[in-house]
């Protein structure tokens, strides 16, 4: 059964490729978003209370890993298959390396209705992912260069919106608790789900303005969004079974490892790398590999984990 | 009449919101101290620009200076941006009060 959640996307989707009229207004999806990506924080924080933080250590040096190993991979497919200039695969293959919070957010709440329990340090997996794939995409189409304005780009990935109200929400939950946050439940918990429906109904709207894009694109970048999700996922299932994680972890890390950033990435790469053409990558990204990871890519990744964590 | 008018260009410069903040940073140091930001939407060579979300919205600034540097400016972003970004730029005569001011 195909989750609410996902309904609402396929509305957008269909009204937005039917020429409706319906637009959200700017300021909701904001709003949804901030909504969001506290409570994905907050969630994680709270978590991360009950638990010792230095473990968390080497796992963390093991996403960074993985992030940066998937922006390599996706550049030589895109240099060597795609034959897309050194520019243009540079700045895909970072969107690649990075991840998508609203898949991540589609991901925990396909594990929540479900009653699968996941680690809270998958939050703070989220966050510390985000950047590796940009710093690998810059120096892919740059070379490690003096023109570069690293503090500038510093201050782009650590301080964008997404990671500052990612790490502001763990902060509040961390030092919050379960008890301190009961008050606040309501808004971020309570309503996560209908804040999430309506954001995605936005998002089909969003990827709805994408196929026009895709027709033109032709067969290569759409076989690369469907394969580069489905082989990074793999990666991350490997990499979350040597970290021990358990089945919810896994089809998590999994599917933050197959999502594709579509906002920090493309703001960054639009400045750092602006002779890359950012209608190639967001095609790819919004028009395949988002829908292809809500719809048929969660429950697949979650079918693997189940399969492997039986083997172990 | 108005006694006190003077003439004074308006550079209006159309383009995408996500280098706001560094053309911003790059006209001060080109000596631009005042202008005007506003949000923008339209259609043009890059496709529709709609402002539905953040990677498609454009900006529109406004600065009022004198000729020489309006002039000064737009060669500027003519070289730095024009290639790679969506961006219209272009300079008007205007008449203005309180001279000092531009």
């Amino acid at each position: 059964m195909i989750d609410v959640v996902v309904l609402f996307f396929l509305f957008g989707l269909l009204a937005g490729l039917a020429r409706s009229e319906l637009k959200l207004p700017a300021a909701l999806y904001e709003s949804l978003s901030l909504i969001l990506l506290l409570a994905i924080g907050l969630k994680g924080g709270e978590g991360l209370a009950k638990q010792a933080l230095s473990p968390l250590l080497p796992q963390l040096g093991a996403v960074i890993v993985l992030g940066v190993l998937q922006t390599l991979i996706a550049f030589a497919i895109l240099i060597k298959l795609g034959r897309l200039g050194r520019s243009d695969a540079a700045a895909t293959a970072a969107h690649y390396g990075s991840v998508s919070v609203a898949t991540f957010a589609v991901g925990a709440n396909w594990l929540m209705t479900r009653g699968i329990d996941f680690e809270p340090q998958l939050a703070i997996f989220l966050t510390v992912m985000e950047v590796p794939a940009l710093i690998v995409g810059i120096m892919l189409a740059r070379g490690v260069s003096k023109d570069t304005d690293w503090r500038a780009l510093a201050h782009e990935s650590f301080l964008g919106k997404g990671v500052t109200l990612l790490l502001g929400g763990m902060a509040i939950g961390w030092i919050a608790g379960p008890e301190g946050l009961t008050p606040i439940k309501g808004l971020f918990y309570d309503l996560f789900k209908g804040a999430l429906a309506l954001f995605l109904l936005e998002m089909g709207l969003i990827v709805s303005r994408q196929i026009g894009e895709l027709r033109k694109r032709g067969a290569f970048i759409i076989s690369f969004g469907l394969f580069m999700p489905l082989f990074s996922g793999l990666l991350g299932l490997g990499c979350a079974s040597l970290l021990d994680l358990s089945v919810g972890g896994m089809t998590l890390l999994a599917t933050l490892a197959a999502s594709a950033s579509y906002i920090a990435v493309p703001a960054t790469m639009r400045l750092a790398v602006p002779e890359a053409n950012p209608a190639l990558s967001l095609s790819a990204v919004l028009g395949i590999t988002f829908p292809f990871n809500i719809m048929a890519g969660i429950p697949l990744y979650h079918y693997f984990a189940v399969q492997l964590a039986g083997a172990l | 009449m108005l006694a006190n008018v003077e003439k004074r260009t308006l550079l209006t410069v159309i383009t995408e919101a996500v280098i706001e903040q560094s053309l911003l940073r790059d006209l001060e140091k080109q000596g631009v101290r005042a202008y005007t930001v506003s949000d923008a939407r339209g259609r043009g060579s890059r496709g529709i620009r709609d402002a539905a979300w953040d990677e498609v919205a454009n900006i529109r600034i406004e600065i009022i200076c004198q000729r020489a540097q309006a002039e000064l400016l737009l060669s500027h972003i003519q070289d730095q941006y024009y290639t790679d970004y969506a961006m219209v730029a272009f300079m008007v005569e205007i008449e203005i009060l309180r001279g000092e001011k531009f």
